[in-house]
């Protein structure tokens, strides 16, 4: 019956205030529509950015006398006891030559012989964590010179200056992303909020009635949150719906013809429309519960 | 008021100094105030140590001029504003001990009609007067009873599914009216509930409240409406400048002002306060415990 009645009230209220209330939706559908499209954007360029770095690693070369068993002990050091490795490869003497030689034959041809070592590309587990790796290997000694920590390892090298590249420039990438998203984020709020709060002092005069009446603050409270919330959802689908012919007309096309825009590790459509149309909702309905805390002071 | 001004104000009369409230709430009383002083953030003083008692069944006009603190009286009663010092009861209850989460409790029982009618522009007149009964958690079968009843006592049966503002003022005055006393409070407060309307008019809506204190509800009506005043000749409290003046059993809006008086008035002279004619005549009263004439201030 309570609710029942709180609901008559919200859609009651819907009706009467049509305007202000369209004002609000058409607020809530483009800021929807904008945080839709961001969102991918986003998450699009940020795993771009996490791609390039993956490829931060430093190589462990070996002497070139290392036998079996010396190569299965680094291998052992290397997985076991340095912290923040990711993942590690074996490259043999033979495999790079081989690589080598496919890139460069006609160098390879006159070198006759293998001049490569043995190699252990390190990966680490958060790209961040290189030097720490490189630093667990190769330790600097008191005299500040580089040291290994085993006697079959020959350098350690992570490759310094196109590592250096790649973290700062991604590093920029993703404080600038996040950073617009924040902005973009704060943006909504407000706007949502203004909107609500500006249908809200239109009716101020009828809060101050109801509280003079005897009615405590969540009995007026109610259906303004339900009428918020049925404001943004209807924003919220609204929206969700034009991104969706959006992507099937548009996006999903070109997908197929461009890696760039396929991005495998975007959020998928679903989970992307719950997450708006969840937002929109919680946002419009707590915008309204808030907002009225000033009329209800009487 | 310029900011110096107001201070200046002020120093020259402090607050009044915080002493005892005098005595106990009288007994059975609906309405009780105790040295009741309103001081409002501006500044302004909306109330000055008002004491008065008001018996259930009683109809008491509030007279004063605009700014002389009826409606600081009124706001008091609804619990809208807080008294600076004094105590106000209200049917035995301490307005002071309601909690802020209480309030809405507490004026559901009360009635209360507004100058300016305060009805909800976006319902019909039968939802304004069911919302009060629903506000307090009223069954879908009390609103089908009740609301068509208070409706027909207050004449608005044609009415029903008109909204406020296609109501001549009268009619929106008879829906607050309605609206207040659809849960029969034991206290009907009025505002210049004629403020807005003409004479005749006014007259109908004066009957209504009448016709409602007739059923043992007590009505207090803050109003300057002199004609009407006169000519109910019901009890009469008189505030000017924040201050009780007067308080009359059957008394008329101007009390006892003489034509010389009022002629003085006009050319400005300066008077005798009237708060000390009120003082003395309580004296006076009290000593002679004189019966009151209505006929008397009619002649005057």
């Amino acid at each position: 019956m309570r609710f029942g009645f709180f609901l008559r009230e919200a859609l009651r209220a819907l009706r009467r205030n049509a305007v202000p209330s369209f004002a609000a939706m058409a607020t809530v559908l483009v800021t929807v529509l904008v945080l839709g499209v961001f969102i991918p954007v986003v998450q699009a360029t940020t795993s771009g950015a996490n791609e390039i770095r993956a490829k931060v690693v430093a190589d462990v070369y070996l002497k070139a006398g290392a036998t079996k068993r010396d190569i299965e002990r680094v291998r052992g050091i290397i997985a076991n006891d340095t912290p923040g490795v990711g993942r590690v490869e074996f490259i043999s003497k033979e495999q790079a030559y081989a690589e080598e030689k496919k890139r460069n034959p006609e160098a390879y041809a006159l070198l006759g012989t293998n001049p490569l070592p043995d190699t252990f590309r390190v990966t680490p587990a958060k790209p961040d964590d290189i030097v720490r790796v490189r630093d667990a290997l190769s330790p600097i000694s008191p005299s500040g010179a580089r040291t290994v920590v085993d006697r079959s390892i020959d350098e350690v090298r992570n490759r310094e200056e196109d590592t250096d590249k790649i973290l700062s420039a991604t590093r920029v990438v993703k404080l600038t992303m996040a950073l617009l998203a924040g902005l973009l984020v704060l943006a909504s709020l407000l706007l949502v909020a203004n909107t609500i709060r500006l249908s809200l002092y239109a009716r101020r005069r009828e809060v101050e009635v109801m509280k003079l009446v005897g009615a405590t603050d969540w009995f007026i409270r109610w259906p303004f949150v339900i009428e918020g919330m049925l404001v943004g959802a209807l924003g919220g689908v609204l929206a969700v719906l034009l991104l969706a012919v959006v992507k099937i007309a548009l996006v999903d096309p070109l997908a197929a013809d461009f890696a760039l825009i396929a991005a495998p590790q975007t959020m998928n459509f679903p989970l992307l429309v719950a997450v708006l149309i969840g937002a929109s909702v919680g946002v419009s309905a707590l915008g309204s519960g808030l907002s009225l805390r000033r009329f209800l002071r009487v | 008021m310029a900011a110096t001004e107001r201070h200046v104000r002020r120093r020259r009369d402090p607050a009044p100094a915080r002493t005892r409230v005098v005595g106990d709430p009288v007994p059975g009383a609906v309405i009780d105030f105790r040295s009741v002083t309103k001081k409002y953030p501006s500044g302004d003083l909306g109330l000055q140590d008002a004491t008065f008692s008001v018996v259930p069944g009683e109809f008491v006009f509030l007279v004063g001029s605009t700014g002389s603190g009826k409606s600081t009286i009124i706001r008091l009663l609804i619990k809208e504003i807080d008294p600076t010092y004094g105590a106000i009861h209200v049917a035995g209850r301490d307005l002071g001990s309601i909690t802020r989460k209480r309030i809405p409790n507490y004026r559901r029982n009360l009635g209360v009609v507004f100058q300016d009618f305060k009805l909800l522009p976006n319902r019909t007149v039968y939802d304004n007067v069911a919302y009060a009964l629903q506000v307090t958690g009223g069954t879908r079968r009390e609103v089908r009873e009740k609301v068509p009843d208070i409706l027909r006592l207050t004449g608005l049966s044609t009415k029903l599914h008109s909204y406020p503002d296609q109501l001549s003022g009268g009619e929106q005055q008879r829906v607050s009216v309605a609206r207040a006393f659809v849960n029969h409070p034991p206290l009907l407060l009025a505002d210049e509930p004629t403020g807005n309307l003409d004479p005749e008019t006014s007259v109908g809506i004066m009957q209504l409240l009448y016709r409602i204190n007739r059923t043992g509800t007590t009505v207090v009506v803050a109003t300057h409406d002199n004609a009407m005043v006169d000519r109910m000749r019901r009890r009469v409290i008189e505030v000017s400048h924040g201050s009780i003046v007067r308080d009359e059993r059957a008394g008329s809006y101007a009390g006892t002002e003489s034509t010389r008086e009022f002629a003085a008035l006009m050319r400005d002279e300066v008077t005798e306060p009237r708060t000390e004619r009120f003082r003395a005549r309580r004296r006076a009263d009290a000593a002679a415990d004189a019966d009151l004439d209505p006929e008397r201030d009619a002649d005057a």
